[in-house]
């Protein structure tokens, strides 16, 4: 059984037959060949695979494919301009050295951006709250927290 | 790909799910928010032949209070629980456990109809539920019944519900005036299952009596598990005289904790009676300060 499913993904109206099982991890990955979007653990432990669907940090790895019919799914892909400016979270992450692999970081960034929107000056503690659901196994977290901090800021006075 | 084949129907109507669950016979299952069922397809723990998505049906979701009942619809999401007033001023033990559910991610997708309905016995919802007497609406085919809290939960991942039917809602019935209410848990990692967790709830009348008291605990039974010696203790007591480590040691009699890789049954009992003579200290400075002038 497949079934076609349609969504816009960064902007751009995408659709495909898929089955039903296919996750919406799998689909950005090897349906949409944007490999942004990252697979840990496929459990909802690790955070690696947020994207934002309908405005939301969702663990893409969740969800089916089909679950996301009709939907505005964002991933890493899509925070950056058209001209390479970075969006302000990520360009935080650059400053602060907020990441070493940088296996985890395209979901610790969407993660952060969807807090940053309802929490303009967060500090410390409500950060590492909020990032509760993103394991990082290099960084010990210190410049992750920091720069999540400063692109909340750098978001706030940019507008975005 | 990970999960297992299945086929998959998106209905919009309550009537149209049961309709698609029911001809699915004994393998089609309902997918609420998902943050438990797709990690277990994932897995392979789960092998259903039909998946009946409820994301799509109109009028699951939503919050409501009217004659003396809180009806938390079974689609609202968990963040949604997070910020509602209505739960905050009637059930304010729903958003506190939420803190503790998952991370923010899952919170955007899980909800309260998927956590009662899995009845996994270390979760949160379903000892809310049992704490403050709640009762669980449910859908069939046959009809809408509402069935009590302490009759739903079986063991583990197994509840009341037939084949074939859905949770609606959940509906809290007002605690009233003079209530506290506090959820505590121990976890290895935040978001991890609770080794031990406790919901609880005390009513206090003018003269700082307790005239209602509801504790429930989780991960402590192969079902959430209500203390009731501790509640019979507490109950007509004064609240200025209750010894919190009495109680919560008196608490941990009603409970069954085994042995696995996370702890040693005598350690979550030793835990739990902390666990609950914390969350009675709180709940009861909390009543000896709202009661001054």
């Amino acid at each position: 059984m497949t079934i076609k499913v349609s969504m816009r993904v960064n902007g751009k109206p995408v659709s495909a037959e898929v089955e039903p099982r296919t996750l919406l991890v799998n689909y950005i990955r090897e349906h949409l060949r944007m490999t942004g979007t990252h697979v840990g653990c496929d459990t909802a432990q690790c955070g690696a695979c947020t994207v934002h669907l309908n405005g939301k940090a969702v663990k893409s790895c969740s969800m089916l494919a089909m679950q996301a019919e009709g939907g505005e799914v964002v991933t890493i892909e899509g925070l950056a301009k058209a001209d390479g400016t970075l969006h302000p979270m990520q360009a935080a992450f650059k400053e602060h050295h907020g990441l070493q692999c940088g296996f985890c970081t395209p979901g610790m960034i969407m993660n952060a951006v969807d807090f940053a929107k309802s929490n303009p000056a967060p500090t410390d503690e409500q950060v590492r709250a909020a990032l509760d659901g993103n394991l990082c196994r290099c960084t010990g977290y210190q410049n992750i927290v920091k720069s999540v901090m400063a692109g909340a800021r750098n978001m706030a006075s940019s507008g975005s | 790909m990970k999960p297992p084949a299945f086929d998959y129907v998106a209905p919009t109507s309550i009537d149209e799910a049961l309709e698609q669950l029911s001809r699915g016979g004994e393998d089609a299952r309902p997918l609420a928010g998902g943050q438990s069922l797709v990690p277990m397809l994932a897995l392979r723990l789960a092998r259903p032949s039909l998946l009946v998505d409820l994301n799509r049906v109109t009028g699951l979701a939503g919050v409501s209070h009217a004659a003396g009942e809180l009806r938390v619809g079974a689609m609202t999401r968990q963040r949604a629980i997070l910020a509602d007033s209505l739960i905050g001023r009637h059930a304010p033990a729903l958003a506190d456990a939420t803190r503790f559910v998952g991370h923010e991610q899952t919170r955007n997708r899980g909800t309260i109809g998927g956590s009662i309905g899995l009845a996994d016995p270390q979760s949160e919802y379903p000892a809310v539920a049992l704490a403050l007497g709640a009762r669980i609406e449910a859908r069939s085919p046959a009809g809408t019944r509402r069935i009590q809290v302490e009759k739903f939960f079986l063991g583990p991942y197994s509840t009341a519900l037939d084949r074939g039917e859905i949770v609606t809602a959940v509906i809290f019935p007002d605690w009233g005036e003079g209530t506290l209410m506090h959820v505590d848990e121990v976890a290895r990692r935040p978001g991890d299952f609770a080794l031990v967790g406790l919901v609880a709830a005390l009513r206090c009348d003018a003269a700082g009596k307790i005239s209602r008291a509801g504790l429930a605990w989780f991960g402590m039974a192969p079902t959430p598990r209500r203390a009731t010696r501790a509640e019979a203790a507490l109950t007509g007591a004064l609240a200025s005289g209750v010894d919190a480590e009495e109680i919560g040691r008196l608490a941990v009699e009603d409970t069954e904790p085994w042995d696995d890789v996370h702890a040693s049954a005598s350690y979550r009992r030793t835990v739990g009676a902390r666990v609950a003579a914390r969350s009675l200290r709180r709940i009861l400075d909390a009543s000896s300060n709202r009661g001054r002038p």
